[in-house]
């Protein structure tokens, strides 16, 4: 089955062109990383698959959905599907921990309130988070944390597809780490689709199912780790070492 | 200037011992040095460099460059391992760029600049127009689904836009009352016209000049605030973040900020008017014994309710223009921090103009239609 189907995009600005037709499927269950190197334009991809930009050519289809021709309640519908970690975590600054968490459930559905609080609470614990930040603002978190909140905030829905822009970039070895198990075991546990744009060595080697490399405006592989290393071992090391 | 080499003449070559401290700090005056010789042949030996740094390196190779140009054949000596590995290392990253060829600048020059500004105002000019039109099409939805009203967001603009607004709305009410007060005392004695005190600061103030200060300080105080909440919200990736919950950024970031000052403003106005009468009274009674009594009872004869209804009137759409003017270049702050105070300064600079074009054009069509 096929969560995210791209076909053919071409997405510029202005006169610079950015992909030129760039086209892959990422299954349902795995664990999709989109690689390339700075400038290729993978966070721009995620970002189109998210409406958040739109391609000048080509199809994206995410759970079915065509994203390039949605009426606006279709749209909501498919955003109750997804969850999405930002970078910097993107956490709402007027808001503390357990409120951004609680924020999706408490507009979407008409659970009442101490027990979306407990939903909340326990994803927060999922992610690795104690009781104490719980209260805390986002400006009192580390990079780690934030990324934490971010991710139960992502969770919060219980969506059948993850979005995540980069998200053991600034984080130590140890907690990269950590959170690329935190991942495997909630693709385990809950059958979620993840989908991350990364750069990190050691995630793309251990954790990702499969992966597309973006360079030069198109798709340069697309396959699985030890596949790739066989059949095009020669970008994989360009790529790797870069 | 630190001499950092002695020139040696010998028969066959310009023996050039180079010492000491060859870094950034000590290294210029070799660079201005005219390396003026009738031999042939230089040797730069550098047996006796205490250190040396990239700046050393490239001025060494710098003067090698102008020599040879020169037609004079250079050689290096006695360079340590570690000066060597430097000068390679110079000599693999320099690149050989020729100047850019600098065109002559000319009059048409500024005439095009000034066609690229007119054609960028025009652009954004539209593009404003355009945010406009969604501002109020999102109204308009919410207007018929009021539900989707972010009530508590509404109302936390209200209290730090319009009440936590009063001080200061208060006091430079307050002065600007006394301050035509005072002028117009000056002139109305000249005529023994004092108790005229009355028409010239409550219509002056209530009509034109309350609804006018608090718009302008209000677009100084809100516009500038907006535009940098929603702005720096757009650089950490909330708005972004926003939109992929489904909380559209009309629903939760403009709509809340437009209807918190359309509603505010009417009642600061309604404010700045009391207090900038009051500040006409007492200037009023100091200056021309006009008393506050023969003040108040005289304010209601002669100044008709009209003239505090229309300041009244033209407060709400300053409210509307403050916010959409904020809003708008908030959301044209780009992920650079020169933007944010770029665009902060724009949009304050902005909504004080429209501010008081908007109040031009109401004073004359008002004042046409007879009111």
């Amino acid at each position: 089955m096929v969560a995210v189907d791209v076909k053919d995009i071409v997405t510029a600005f202005g006169s610079h062109v950015v992909h030129d037709g760039v086209s892959f499927q990422i299954n349902q269950g795995e664990i999709f990383g989109i690689l390339g190197g700075s400038g290729s334009g993978k966070t721009v991809l995620m970002r189109e698959m998210l409406m958040l930009n739109t391609p000048k050519e080509g199809q994206i289809h995410v759970l079915d959905y065509p994203v390039h021709k949605l009426d606006d309640k279709s749209k909501q519908d498919l955003r109750m599907c997804w969850g999405v970690l930002f970078q910097f975590g993107a956490l709402f600054s007027s808001l503390n921990v357990l409120e951004n968490v609680m924020l999706p459930l408490l507009e979407y559905t008409n659970l009442p309130k101490p027990f979306i609080a407990d939903i909340a609470r326990m994803k927060l614990r999922m992610v690795g988070l104690e009781e104490s930040v719980v209260f805390k603002a986002p400006s009192e978190l580390s990079g780690g944390m934030k990324k934490r909140v971010g991710l139960a905030r992502a969770l919060a829905l219980d969506p059948k597809i993850l979005f995540l822009d980069e998200p053991t970039s600034g984080l130590d070895p140890a907690s990269s780490r950590a959170f690329d198990s935190l991942i495997v075991s909630l693709r385990d546990l809950l059958g979620i689709t993840v989908v991350m744009v990364t750069h990190d060595k050691d995630t793309i080697a251990n954790v990702l199912d499969r992966f597309v490399i973006i360079g030069n405006k198109r798709v340069k592989a697309c396959g699985d780790y030890a596949t790739l290393m066989q059949e095009e071992p020669d970008l994989m090391q360009k790529f790797m070492e870069s | 200037m630190v001499s950092l080499f002695i020139l040696e003449p010998t028969p066959d070559a310009l023996h050039v011992k180079c010492h000491g401290k060859w870094e950034h700090d000590t290294v210029s005056s070799t660079l201005n040095h005219n390396f003026k010789t009738p031999l042939k042949n230089i040797v730069f030996d550098l047996t006796s460099i205490d250190t040396i740094d990239t700046a050393g390196a490239m001025a060494l190779l710098h003067v090698k460059n102008l020599l040879e140009s020169q037609g004079k054949v250079f050689e290096f000596q006695g360079a340590s391992k570690s000066t060597q590995g430097l000068l390679d290392l110079c000599i693999e990253h320099s690149s050989t760029h020729s100047k850019p060829h600098k065109e002559p600048k000319r009059f048409s020059d500024g005439l095009v600049n000034i066609g690229k500004m007119v054609e960028e105002y025009w652009l954004t000019f539209m593009a404003f127009i355009s945010f406009v039109g969604g501002a109020v099409s999102a109204l308009g939805r919410s207007a018929v689904n009021p539900k989707s009203i972010r009530f508590r967001a509404t109302l936390y603009h209200m209290e730090h836009n319009g009440m936590y607004a009063l001080p200061i709305i208060g006091i430079t009410t307050l002065l600007v009352g006394v301050v035509i007060a005072y002028q117009g005392a000056v002139q109305l004695e000249k005529f023994g016209a004092n108790i005229f005190i009355v028409e010239m600061v409550g219509i002056a103030a209530t009509r034109e000049l309350a609804p006018l200060i608090v718009a302008i300080v209000i677009a100084g105080r809100s516009a500038s605030a907006f535009t940098a909440q929603i702005g720096v919200m757009k650089i950490t990736e909330e708005v972004d973040a926003m939109r992929t919950m489904g909380f559209g950024s009309w629903e939760f970031l403009v709509l809340p900020r437009m209807l918190a000052l359309i509603v505010s403003m009417p009642l600061l106005v309604l404010f700045g008017d009391g207090v900038a009468v009051l500040g006409g009274m007492i200037v009023a009674q100091a200056e021309l014994g006009v008393s506050m009594s023969e003040f108040l009872a005289r304010f209601q004869e002669t100044v008709a309710l009209k003239h505090t209804l229309i300041g009244l009137i033209k407060a709400p759409f300053f409210g509307a223009i403050i916010a959409l003017i904020g809003c708008y270049r908030g959301f044209q702050i780009n992920s650079s921090t020169e933007s944010v105070g770029h665009y902060t300064t724009i949009s304050v600079v902005n909504a004080i103009f429209w501010v008081i074009a908007f109040n031009a054009l109401f004073s004359v069509l008002l004042t046409e239609l007879g009111w």
